[in-house]
């Protein structure tokens, strides 16, 4: 699916090679500053490599239209990205942006449910919590029903308890879909309960 | 002592004014706030410029020209953008300055022909008695329109980098994600202007008004045109602002929808 060669971004991120495939949930790892963050961006097209290539289905990025790419590919942030405005505008954001028809009532609550958040969609998103925003955030992209999930951290302000519950939630739900996972993180209960694949980032 | 139904004020109460100056002067030195050289620079900019402005519109009205009417309102707009790239208080890319030069004419441009062929309709048409002035008022009042939409864009899109680069994460056309910060910046930038007109006739008559009726003509004429004239702002910041918002969105961003990282 993603296919990376000869990878250089700043003094940030090298990659000789790297395959990702289709259908798999893969984890990363490493320590901070590995440049975690910036290899899923440049799988977004938020960042562009200073030399290399990346291919997605065999075309290169730079051939892709990147807004076109984000819809399919959508990433989560590390920082839960949250809008002034209720929980139900939160979780339709991530649609409306991509210009997709909105989640109905049934959907929300479902997702809400899967997220282990037992709130009301009228809710002042502001107000949450950290680990609530971050859940609402993963809701977000979870409505989506997007063929790639490339998540930066999504469980980082949870207890593992709950991590492992909302994980393993959004994996069922993607897989079902035959999405494709790629994430990062620092737990090793996730890692190990979850990874078809683990991609180590240091050296 | 009058001439033309105005009072010539002689040039010793002229300088009389200036007490004015010399009372703030004091207090300042009285309370130790550090302003004395902005005081005196203020004051001896402001009368310098006024003079020679005095004398350039005397020649211009006595050798009215189509040419040196145009020549004006180029150093006027000019002057203007030069003052928006200083006042934006922060280093700005060349595709914003683009931006601005662009949104800056055009804007001011398109309203003030307007305002004069069809509102006030003088003959002939590059009469600098009317040009000149309103060409000022005009041009002025997009210039600081279009600066506080600079500052107010710049600054939201540099503390909101994250919230931004979330939106285009999950498939956000560049104009989408940053609309929020769009809006803001026009609204800030329009509020002035309709703020001014709340206020007016009943908290203060505007100079061009006093002026008018200083020098004699009827206060319901005078309030003609001052209506005119903020309508025309109005126009013109509205104008001039959106314009420019609308340039620095493609500008911002690079063919390949990503936020630049310098703006």
């Amino acid at each position: 699916m993603y296919e990376l060669r000869n990878i250089k971004y700043k003094d940030i991120l090298t990659i000789d090679h790297l395959q990702l495939e289709e259908g798999k949930v893969s984890c990363i790892t490493g320590k901070s500053g590995t440049g975690k963050s910036s290899l899923l961006k440049l799988l977004n097209s938020i960042y562009v490599p200073d030399s290399g290539e990346i291919t997605y289905y065999g075309s290169p990025l730079s051939e892709i239209d990147p807004i076109k790419l984000r819809r399919e590919a959508v990433m989560l942030a590390q920082a839960p990205l949250i809008f002034p405005g209720t929980i139900e505008e939160n979780l339709q954001a991530g649609l409306k942006f991509a210009e997709k028809e909105l989640a109905s009532a049934q959907e929300l609550h479902q997702v809400i449910e899967r997220m282990e958040l037992s709130k009301d969609l009228g809710e002042n998103a502001e107000e949450l919590s950290g680990g609530e925003k971050q859940r609402i955030a993963l809701a977000r992209v979870l409505l989506m029903r997007a063929r790639v999930y490339l998540l930066d951290e999504p469980t980082s302000g949870l207890d593992e308890n709950t991590e492992i519950k909302v994980l393993r939630s959004f994996i069922d739900e993607s897989r079902k879909n035959k999405s494709t996972v790629l994430m990062i993180t620092h737990s090793i209960a996730a890692a190990e309960t979850f990874a078809d694949r683990e991609i180590s980032l240091d050296t | 002592m009058e001439e033309q139904g105005i009072i010539n004020i002689e040039t010793w109460r002229l300088i009389s004014a200036y007490i004015f100056v010399l009372i703030l002067f004091f207090i300042v030195k009285a309370r130790g706030i550090n302003r004395e050289r902005q005081i005196i620079i203020a004051t001896f900019r402001m009368t310098i410029q006024l003079i020679l402005a005095g004398y350039v519109l005397t020649l211009l009205f006595a050798h009215s020209h189509p040419v040196l009417t145009i020549v004006v309102l180029i150093i006027m707009a000019a002057f203007s953008i030069h003052t928006i790239f200083r006042q934006a208080g922060q280093p700005l890319s060349s595709h914003v300055k683009k931006a601005i030069i662009v949104s800056m004419s055009v804007g001011s441009f398109v309203c003030l022909f307007y305002f004069n062929f069809v509102i006030i309709h003088f003959t002939p048409w590059y009469e600098p008695r009317y040009f000149i002035p309103i060409a000022g008022m005009i041009i002025g009042n997009s210039m600081t329109g279009i600066t506080l939409a600079v500052k107010t864009l710049l600054d939201s899109l540099r503390s909101n980098r994250d919230q931004i680069e979330g939106a285009l994460m999950l498939g956000a056309t560049p104009k989408s994600a940053i609309k929020p910060y769009v809006d803001n910046a026009f609204d800030s930038a329009i509020l002035p202007t309709l703020n001014n007109m709340l206020g007016m006739g009943i908290v203060f008559l505007p100079g061009m008004m006093t002026g008018q009726i200083l020098s004699g003509v009827s206060p319901l004429l005078a309030i003609e045109y001052q209506i005119v004239v903020l309508l025309g702002i109005l126009g013109s910041v509205s104008l001039a602002v959106i314009l420019f918002l609308l340039l620095a969105v493609r500008a911002l961003f690079t063919t390949k929808a990503q936020l630049r990282e310098d703006f």
